[in-house]
């Protein structure tokens, strides 16, 4: 095996692991907290992908933001007694067969594919030459202008609506 | 050179466990966070496309998938909040205030 493949060999078992302690934990917090390693190590995969600015975002959007705000309010609920409690709902093994099947039906079907399409103009040295920020930036602003308006509208519906629902009562 | 279907596979499987986690657990939070386990698998297989296919469109869909995915805990989360001030629980299968 090569050096790519060894350090995708680790990223990819470490991020498998990770996740299956992600929805094995009892304590939330302990959830969160391997699911903070595991997204540094989704980053370091964009790395070797040459997508230095989803590595970046990764890190500052998700655990920065998502996993405070998970963080938050598991210590705003109080969780105490439910850590005593089993973890599992009564109908988990057929949840087991469910995951077994799913994933061995996808392995094996998109394991076996070969994409053929059309390269784009996006080599690893063009994107190089000029940045990967500056080129994402100059694909964002003017072919996904559109869909990064809406982001930002969909935002400050999110922004609304988080402020409305968490609010104790309206006047 | 690492094959392309290797991140596929890895994206399959995370995304598996995410459906597991979606379906066994009582706890509403980790409930929320194995939605977010399937949104980062199939973010994996967009980026490896991406990058293999030497487009930029990938990235863009992944740029935009972390977008919905910030504005979908806020909005859950919020939910849940404003939830626990009727009934304080957690548990999916205690949340059965509408049930007739």
């Amino acid at each position: 095996m090569s050096m790519p493949q060894v350090f995708f060999a680790y990223l990819a078992g470490m991020i498998t692991v990770l996740s299956l302690l992600v929805v094995t934990r009892k304590n939330p917090v302990h959830s969160v907290l391997w699911m903070l390693v595991m997204f540094l190590h989704i980053a370091a995969l964009y790395l070797s992908l040459n997508a230095e600015f989803l590595a970046a975002i990764q890190i500052i959007v998700y655990a920065g933001a998502i996993l405070v705000l998970f963080l938050f309010v598991i210590m705003l609920l109080n969780l105490r007694k439910e850590e005593t409690e089993k973890r599992f709902q009564n109908q988990w093994p057929f949840s087991v067969g469910v995951g077994v099947v799913l994933a061995i039906f996808s392995v094996s079907i998109v394991g076996k594919i070969t994409v053929i399409a059309p390269l784009g103009q996006y080599t690893v040295e063009a994107v190089r030459s000029e940045g990967s920020v500056m080129t994402i930036g100059k694909v964002l602003y003017t072919d996904f202008l559109l869909p990064f308006e809406i982001a930002s509208l969909l935002l400050l519906v999110a922004i609304v609506g988080a402020v409305v629902l968490a609010k104790r009562r309206l006047e | 050179m690492v094959p392309l279907n290797w991140y596929i596979v890895l994206s399959a499987i995370v995304f598996s466990i995410g459906v597991f986690g979606f379906l066994s657990r009582r706890n509403l939070i980790i409930i929320f966070m194995s939605i977010e386990l399937m949104l980062n698998s199939v973010n994996i297989s967009l980026v490896a496309f991406s990058h293999y296919l030497q487009s930029m469109r990938g990235q863009m869909l992944v740029f935009f998938v972390i977008t919905v995915a910030a504005a979908e805990a806020a909005i859950g989360l919020a939910i849940l909040i404003a939830f626990y001030r009727n009934k304080p629980t957690v548990k999916v299968d205690e949340i059965n205030l509408l049930k007739g």
